[in-house]
């Protein structure tokens, strides 16, 4: 197989649109789908300011690195979860890419911030593990970003991770869920910063190319929290579907951002307000990760304090 | 020739020169799923593998959506 620019052999093929590109035109073509996302969907300018929300995982560090190279101000933000070993060896591999890139990079610390890690959290109120950590994450990637002043929070979610996200809001039909679904999340309210993803083009096979052409020394092992999950199911179905007829995950995104979504768009709650613990954005008196943390806390305090039998409610 | 199979944290050695995608096919893998790596260099599906090779098929998956 031979890259389409050069004729050179070929490193990456891209079945959806017919291609493939040697590593050196792939990186050209893998830039200039971000350089168009942002600028097609209005994500951010290069004067703005922008929160990285990096895990030490391909997407992230390959989104950190691309935007870098477009010239965008960037700043990461790496959250520790204090999930054993696996955060331990991506807080590594992200320290050592800033240091390398000579990068900004903020660190949040959530069981130095709040005395007990995600897994904790998710088991002191009843939640899975995967909710604690969502939750905990969408909470400080705002808190960071509106505390930094910085214009918009970009996240590494790709093709893939859209189209299995969009698959199980359509199986359960999640009409509030499928309204907020969008490469663009606006600012709605003076608490809540905007969310982008400059990577919604863009495939996961694409992203990991990326890290490996670039030399990116990324996490390749999978949280263990992770196993078993739905998104991963998912995936794995549009995986069957895509080898059989490549191009599908695109359609099936882009064609709901077309068509679906201006069809359920208006059902998600607008209602903002600031949490009155905290400040940041919810619909209710308190934000739902306060709820989370206090209830945590008091778990913690009673247990210390003899052991006392309680109850809780999932928050 | 040896294939790393990182997701499934084993090594499978396996004769004969073949294409990637008959390698992925005959070990029940989705290209989709994985990228062929070797040395350095990332392989496409056509590209022919043989015994003296070391190949490593790197999952691309991950499910880190919150």
């Amino acid at each position: 197989m031979r890259c389409r620019k050069c004729a050179a052999d070929a490193a990456v093929e891209i079945r959806r649109h017919h291609t493939a590109f040697c590593s050196e035109h792939f990186l050209e073509f893998f830039e200039r789908q971000v350089a168009r996302a942002i600028e097609h969907e209005r994500m951010f300018t290069p004067e703005d300011r922008v929160l990285v929300a990096v895990s030490g995982g391909k997407d992230s560090l390959a989104l950190w690195d691309v935007l870098r190279r477009l010239g965008y101000p960037t700043t990461g933000l790496y959250i520790n979860l204090g999930i054993g070993e696996y955060s331990a060896e991506s807080q590594r591999k992200t320290l050592a890419y800033a240091e390398a890139a000579n990068a900004e990079l903020l660190l949040a610390d959530i069981p130095g911030e709040y005395g007990m890690n995600v897994e904790e959290l998710a088991r002191a109120t009843h939640r899975v593990a995967c909710s604690a950590c969502g939750l905990s994450k969408r909470y400080l990637f705002n808190k960071v970003a509106r505390d930094g002043g910085f214009a918009a929070v970009a996240t590494g979610h790709n093709l893939d991770d859209e189209a299995a996200v969009l698959l199980g809001n359509l199986l359960h039909w999640q009409t509030e869920y499928l309204a907020r679904q969008a490469p663009v999340l606006e600012s709605t309210h003076p608490t809540l910063v905007k969310k982008v993803k400059p990577f919604f083009r863009i495939a996961e096979r694409e992203t990991a190319a990326y890290a490996i052409i670039r030399g990116i020394d990324y996490i390749v092992d999978e949280c263990p929290n992770s196993v078993g999950a739905r998104s991963l199911l998912y995936k794995e179905a549009l995986n069957v579907l895509e080898q059989a007829a490549p191009g599908t995950k695109q359609s099936l995104y882009w064609g709901f951002l077309e068509h679906g979504r201006p069809l359920v768009q208006g059902r998600e709650p607008v209602d903002l307000r600031a949490c009155l613990h905290c400040g940041q954005p919810t619909t209710g008196e308190v934000c739902a990760f306060c709820r989370m943390t206090e209830r945590a806390a008091e778990r913690m305090r009673l247990r210390r304090a003899g052991g006392a039998r309680v109850t809780t409610s999932p928050a | 020739m040896k294939v790393l199979i990182r997701h499934q944290k084993r090594e499978v050695e396996v004769r004969g020169a073949r294409r990637v995608r008959e390698l992925l096919a005959e070990l029940g893998i989705n290209p989709e799923s994985v990228l062929v790596i070797r040395g350095a260099a990332l392989l496409t599906h056509d590209t022919r593998v043989g015994d003296e090779d070391t190949v490593e098929l790197r999952p691309v998956i991950s499910g880190g959506v919150a």
